[in-house]
């Protein structure tokens, strides 16, 4: 499959552009880095790429359609806090199990503790919370996974841990990849392309002015 | 005399778990750590293992449930409840990891004025945002107006500019482009060199190494290591503590070897034995059964009965 | 003891005195309220602790009768505002930017208004009575608590786990049901037990006005009202026990109101 971004554009105010004419594509099975200093517009980027905003100008293609807007989606994103992303009053357990329900072998993996399951979130640290959201956005239908410095806040070895884990499932299933890091060791390490946001973005934007 | 002294320090809270019933929940235990004047002392660990809780607990800002045990000094005298309220934001300064500790009304230019305490506030508050590469412009914008990393910069502003002898930094980086990452680091090396004791806590090994004189390795409450900066090199041989060369194995650049080890699990469930004894290839009985008391080696603590 | 006990027990407190007057209003019917010459203008004593007026009428028994009534337009009233608010709010938040500005515009009209007067119009348009007390009130009291709950939805809607729950392929209404309503009802509960007091407040203001009970209802701004022509002749029971009941009952809402938010707030339940 392709996942591709066609000249989009995003824009605070009527005239305050965050990145114009952004052109990027992606195939399952490829594992792309993706830099660029912080407030650049990755993020923002990403959300587009995964149906979470929609585009000013342009639009997101996947296999040559617009992305669905309904039932468990094929493009997922991972958040840099997994603190915002999951409901502070739902349990673990059904946190885990909104869009499927993970089988004991991915819980394995991502070495995610039973007994996590029936706590809070407030009683869970950042790593492991961060597995949770990373089970819950692996379900078979997903195509596409994008992690916006999913592991940024987290130690070496949790960071080192989830990857392996992460990428193997990735490989074993023909995924798309799409990582977001600012850590060039990181995407040196796991990566098989990457790009620069900035001439993904900037570049036709500053030869236009 | 160390300028911060901590000895065997506990936190405990008291939480509510079902109902009306409460239970105590052990967060730190038995940490000592000492901190002199121009040093940097980097507290490096997992999320949820503890370092936050150091710094509130030197700062005297734990929520009301917790209860501190053990004694901490500073400049010689007990750092009372009374006394940190006086040193706090004067001879100890914070940087706190929430960037929604600015005030969100007040322009964040005045913000850091307000904390200098010698010389001419708005020409101290210049050279601080010109350090930390924040425009001119930025003083008059108000916190919302600002990203992440510019937040984060303001609030290191306002740490450093009030000229305190002890600067405690909770996670001053994230959110940052390395680019300044590099330059606010080189900042608090600076401000060491000048004789100002510096806690460093970060998750970073990298951004802890590049600066620190001692690395404190934080896992499930207590430091399992204290560790000069130079022993992490190499394969990690001249570390101490097996889980210290763990972390320091599973950086991208260093192998990300993925050790066989328990992941970081609190204290309440383990009450007796190694925190690290779970999986790590060198525990035997005797770490199963009690936790190793810190020791002496090669110039650096380490707590495990295991490490030569 | 610790402090949600405490809470509770403060709180428990609280509901008994909100109940005390509806619960003894009915054993103090007819003959106390009658007229009995003899004992008129008398101050507090054990047969009368409240003391009596200058008809001879026992003032406890008028004062609990008083707090029953404006105990039942307060609820009324509060609740009905309660529920406009949260309807409005949900509108707000959830029927698009047009829905949204108009009723955001309606809430800073009422907010921009003077409160009593607002509140002597409606009572006076809809011809007084308690009738036109609890549609005053009602109709007056919700613009901030509708705010409350559209800010909160607005930051729900775009929070991220609710953005995540919409990529699991959830539907609005399993959304609405199991992300936003659990976290939107306690500041409901608290908003609107707040509301109680202004309410009870208000009605007790418009009546003493003379906009709102009639004359012959033993409401508490009606007894109040009275007795400030007899306050001069020393008759200081006539105000003070009537008033500082309004004050305690006014003041219970408060706390079971803070004692509730106590419970239902995650960053002070800790405590």
């Amino acid at each position: 499959m392709r996942l591709e971004a066609r000249n989009v554009s995003k824009r605070y105010a009527r005239e305050a552009w965050l990145f114009r004419q952004a052109s990027a594509a992606f195939r399952t099975g490829d594992t792309v880095g993706l830099l660029g200093p912080s407030g650049c517009g990755k993020s923002t980027f990403c959300r587009l790429l995964a149906g979470y905003d929609a585009c000013d100008e342009g639009e997101v293609l996947l296999d040559g359609a617009t992305l669905p807007t309904s039932g468990y989606r094929p493009v997922q994103l991972i958040f840099q806090h997994p603190e915002r992303a999951v409901n502070p009053r739902w349990k673990a357990g059904a946190i885990i199990s909104e869009g499927w329900r993970p089988d004991e072998a991915l819980l394995d993996s991502l070495e995610i503790r039973r007994e996590w399951l029936k706590r809070w979130p407030s009683e869970l640290s950042g790593g492991e919370l961060q597995r949770l959201c990373i089970a819950r956005a692996l379900a078979p239908q997903t195509r596409f996974f994008i992690a916006d410095e999913m592991t940024t806040m987290l130690d070496a070895i949790t960071q080192a841990r989830i990857w392996r884990t992460v990428l193997d499932l990735a490989q074993s299933r023909g995924m798309g990849m799409l990582v977001v890091s600012h850590d060039r060791h990181l995407i040196d390490r796991i990566c098989t392309r990457v790009i620069d946001f900035r001439e993904l973005a900037y570049g036709r934007h500053a030869v236009e002015e | 005399m160390p300028l911060l002294e901590v000895k065997e320090l506990s936190v405990t809270f008291t939480q509510y778990d079902r109902g009306l019933r409460r239970k105590k929940a052990t967060a730190i235990q038995d940490l000592s750590l000492s901190v002199e004047r121009g040093e940097i002392v980097a507290v490096v660990g997992a999320s949820g293992s503890g370092k936050s809780l150091l710094a509130h607990a030197i700062l005297g800002i734990l929520p009301r449930n917790a209860s501190v045990g053990g004694q901490m000094a500073f400049d010689g005298q007990p750092l009372t409840a009374s006394r940190i309220r006086q040193l706090r934001g004067k001879r100890i300064a914070f940087v706190p990891q929430s960037v929604q500790s600015l005030d969100p009304l007040m322009r964040v230019g005045r913000q850091v004025r307000q904390a200098v305490r010698a010389g001419d506030p708005a020409e101290e508050q210049r050279m601080a945002f010109a350090r930390y590469g924040l425009a001119p412009l930025t003083e008059r914008r108000y916190p919302f107006q600002l990203s992440g990393g510019m937040a984060r910069r303001v609030l290191v502003s306002i740490a450093t500019v009030s000229g305190a002898e002890l600067i405690v930094a909770d996670e001053p980086t994230p959110g940052m482009d390395p680019a300044v990452v590099q330059e606010t680091l080189r900042a608090f090396k600076t401000f060491a060199e000048n004789g100002t004791a510096i806690v460093f806590i970060t998750h970073d090994l990298e951004a802890a190494l590049a600066i620190a004189d001692k690395v404190a390795v934080f896992h499930a409450g207590t430091s399992l290591e204290v560790a000069r900066a130079a022993d992490f090199e190499g394969a990690g041989d001249r570390l101490r503590h097996p889980y210290s060369r763990a972390l320091w194995r599973a950086l991208p650049q260093n192998g990300f070897a993925v050790p066989d080890l328990g992941a970081n699990e609190p204290l309440s469930r383990s009450a007796v034995g190694c925190s690290h004894a779970r999986g790590c290839a060198l525990a035997t009985i005797e770490c199963a059964k009690t936790a190793p008391k810190p020791r002496e080696l090669r110039d650096g603590m380490v707590r495990c009965y295991h490490a030569t | 003891m610790n402090l949600r006990t405490r809470t509770l027990i403060y709180a428990a407190v609280a509901l008994v005195l909100l109940l005390l007057p509806a619960a003894l209003s009915p054993m103090l019917g007819g003959d106390r309220l009658a007229t009995h010459l003899a004992e008129r203008n008398e101050p507090p004593s054990w047969t009368h602790p409240f003391g009596t007026d200058w008809l001879g009428r026992d003032m406890f028994a008028r004062s609990m009768k008083g707090l029953a009534l404006s105990l039942g337009v307060g609820l009324t009233a509060a609740l009905a505002s309660g529920l406009i608010a949260g309807a409005l709010g949900l509108m707000a938040a959830a029927l698009g930017k047009a829905a949204d500005r108009f009723i955001t515009w309606l809430i800073d009209l009422f907010l921009s208004v003077p409160h009593l007067v607002l509140l002597l119009l409606i009572a006076f348009v809809t011809g007084g009575g308690a009738k036109g007390v609890i549609i005053a009130v009602g109709l007056t009291h919700w613009p901030s608590l509708a705010r409350l709950i559209r800010a909160e939805l607005l930051q729900l809607k775009s929070s991220e786990f609710v953005l995540v729950s919409r990529h699991m392929g959830r539907s609005n209404w399993w959304i609405a049901t199991r992300h936003l309503l659990p976290h939107l009802w306690p500041q409901f509960i608290v908003g609107t037990l707040l509301l109680f007091p202004h309410a009870i407040l208000h009605e007790g203001a418009i009546t003493f006005l003379g906009m709102g009970l009639s004359p012959h209802q033993p409401a508490i701004g009606i007894i109040l009202s009275e007795s400030m022509r007899y306050l001069s002749t020393g008759m200081w029971w006539l105000a003070f026990f009537p008033g500082l009941c309004l004050v305690v009952l006014v003041r219970s809402f408060d706390v079971l109101a803070g004692g509730v938010h106590a419970l239902v707030d995650p960053s002070r339940s800790q405590e």
